[in-house]
């Protein structure tokens, strides 16, 4: 089966050496980082997490939006979804291994990462998020190779691997809830400290993991012959939009009880976000953007004959993406550390290496991701081929 | 093997009943709770503060950072106004929000970072003393991201070049000097209380003529220490009381 990774055209081999070549540049800045300690990111002692566990943040609702297609096709029987499902979870795989390089790259003594399997503590909830996210990843491994395997076969997939399919969509819900948990149950952190926290994170996810499945979907079409089908993108985009404008809601309902109780604690991170606090304004052009990008969208994904039109949708997707990335993957980790515990306001901005870093760990996430499609791929065509 | 059985059984019942829920962990009736006493007014004057830091820094070989972003530190001086933001107001005078206060870690009662140290790095002792285990820890930060007081710091690079030598090139101290990558804090002295000795910040106030008692560190759960005395007959306050930690270390303001 895997042999099919080996099987391509120039496009095929190009495309991966781009990957290589960001990966590259991460190693490099890494080897620097590895070397001489993380004081080469923009992370400080008031700003202690940054880039790398916002990304973690961000990945884990992509790896957790892949539910938003296994759920109607496997329990529901969707049977437009058919083609969607291996896209689906080819994403999900490179999101959850990037979830946790993100964390690997973000920690001082990543030597020493096994102990957390050594010595776990039963109420930290890293280590659950560890927990459920190798899981997933397990999960999405043996799902996708049985039924990938199945359909190379031309036979239907084994007994077992259903009950392992109905464990994926509670288990998707959990990882996003576990990392969630990871902030909102903080004291220190009123800005977190938030039960809708959560809930906004599965919200987002769901706009934000589809939208970038659509786009994936309408990429493949274009350069393969792979065509998930118009009634199964048009259906994303249904997601979407849901998705998106309960976001919305989210985070309204959260500048509402934010912003009226009055109380400094609760105020000082949204103004700090949008009008700036004690002049420092560092993120206030990034969440007018996309607030913007949100505005926009929404009113775009409403609108049935802009939804229904493929180029436009595309365009929508890209603002989705753009617009909950900035949202979880940039202000909503800096914004937990401000004001820092003693009142002080330290900006955070990441680093050169950070990003480079962070661009390597991408670019091994989108080379499992071409690898996985190439793959899928091969095996459908040799199919409609023969 | 029977033992590691048992003790994985033990806590996955416990992280079945507990988890997500933040129940403190019960601590059983100790017969020691150390603690310590600030008094503000006595650590108003510069040399006393001055004496804190310094002690504590040579008896633990901490390096000397001046960047505020990678600075280490275990016990400094803060604003009145951050240390207790919920005990002041716009009509206080300036003078008495700025006023300095000594902080450290509170070594709470019930410690948000030990809760969620993914490698039991850190930990409560018997006597109180919240630990840190610069061998196990992995650097993820997370203790720092869920302590209330920021009394955390992290060593961003290798600290030992900046650690101040003598002119023979000789560390302040034998505390084992720490690598990059870990996390530290203020260790109440624990291998000063090992050897009967006082937390080097205690020491080194009350040699400062004036400054005697402006640091006093004891058995809470002994009614004879000094501790004890100090907090049944002066009215005292703690960080942060309405986040539930439980911090040990009390201001006498």
């Amino acid at each position: 089966m895997l042999e099919n990774a080996f099987r391509g055209g120039r496009k095929y081999w190009t495309l991966l050496g781009i990957w290589v070549l960001l990966i590259a540049i991460g190693l490099v800045a890494y080897s620097r980082q590895y070397s001489g300690g993380l004081h080469i990111t923009g992370m400080s002692r008031d700003v202690s997490w940054g880039l790398y566990i916002a990304q973690l943040t961000f990945l884990v609702g992509v790896a957790a939006s892949a539910v938003m297609v296994v759920l109607p096709y496997y329990l529901h029987n969707y049977k437009a979804f058919g083609r969607m499902v291996i896209l689906g979870e080819g994403l999900a795989v490179p999101a959850v291994l990037m979830c946790m390089l993100f964390v690997f790259v973000d920690l001082g003594q990543p030597t020493r990462v096994l102990n957390v399997i050594l010595h776990p503590n039963s109420t930290s909830l890293m280590c659950w998020d560890v927990l459920v996210l190798s899981g997933y990843l397990l999960l999405n491994l043996v799902i996708g190779a049985v039924t990938i395997e199945a359909e190379r076969k031309e036979c239907p997939p084994p007994k077992w691997v259903r009950p392992l399919i109905y464990l994926s969509i509670p288990w998707a819900v959990s990882i996003h809830t576990v990392t969630a948990f990871l902030y909102s149950g903080l004291a220190a952190r009123p800005f977190w400290m938030t039960a809708i926290l959560a809930p906004r994170f599965l919200a987002s996810a769901f706009a934000s993991g589809p939208a970038l499945l659509i786009l994936l979907a309408l990429i493949m079409r274009k350069f393969t012959r792979f065509d998930p089908g118009k009634e199964a993108i048009g259906k994303l985009a249904t997601i979407v939009t849901y998705a998106f404008v309960i976001n919305v809601f989210f985070v309204l309902v959260e500048l509402f009880t934010g912003l009226y109780s009055g109380m400094p604690h609760h105020m000082h991170p949204f103004e700090y976000l949008f009008v700036g606090l004690d002049g420092h304004t560092g993120l206030m052009a990034w969440m007018w953007t996309s607030e913007l990008l949100t505005i926009c969208c929404v009113v775009g994904l409403l609108i049935p004959k802009i939804r229904g039109n493929e180029s436009l949708l595309a365009v929508l997707c890209v603002g989705v993406v753009v617009a909950m990335w900035i949202e979880k993957g940039l202000a909503m980790i800096t914004t937990g550390f401000i004001p820092s515990p003693l009142g002080k306001v330290t900006e955070y901005a990441p680093t050169g290496y950070e990003v480079a870093i962070t661009i390597g760990v991408y670019g091994i996430g989108c080379f499992v991701l071409t690898v996985l499609y190439k793959v899928a791929l091969n095996i459908r065509e040799r199919l409609e081929t023969a | 093997m029977n033992e590691n059985r048992r003790s994985f059984l033990k806590k996955a019942a416990g992280a079945a009943l507990g988890i997500g829920c933040g129940l403190p962990i019960r601590v059983d009736a100790s017969t020691t709770q150390l603690a310590m006493v600030v008094n503000k007014k006595k650590c108003l004057r510069q040399e006393v503060r001055q004496a804190c830091t310094q002690a504590c820094r040579r008896a633990h070989n901490l390096p000397d950072l001046s960047d505020s972003a990678h600075e280490v530190k275990w016990i400094w001086t803060e604003e009145y106004q951050n240390v207790f933001p919920d005990q002041t107001h716009s009509h206080d005078a300036q003078a008495t929000k700025e006023e300095p206060v000594l902080v450290m870690c509170n070594h709470c009662t019930n410690p948000p970072c030990v809760k969620v140290c993914p490698t039991q790095a850190t930990w409560r002792r018997e006597d109180g003393l919240v630990m840190m285990d610069m061998h196990r820890c992995i650097g993820c930060r997370y203790c720092m991201v869920a302590c209330p007081y920021g009394s955390r710091s992290f060593n961003w690079q290798d600290p030992r070049p900046h650690i101040p030598k003598d002119e023979n090139g000789r560390l302040p101290s034998d505390y084992p000097t720490r690598d990059k990558g870990v996390v530290e804090k203020c260790n109440f002295c624990a291998e000063r209380l090992r050897d009967g000795l006082q937390p080097a910040c205690v020491e080194a106030a009350n040699k400062v003529p004036g400054g005697e008692g402006a640091l006093t560190f004891g058995n809470l759960a002994d009614p004879n220490s000094e501790v004890s005395r100090i907090l049944k007959k002066e009215h005292t306050i703690i960080r942060r009381p309405s986040l539930g930690a439980g911090p040990n270390v009390y201001y006498i303001v």
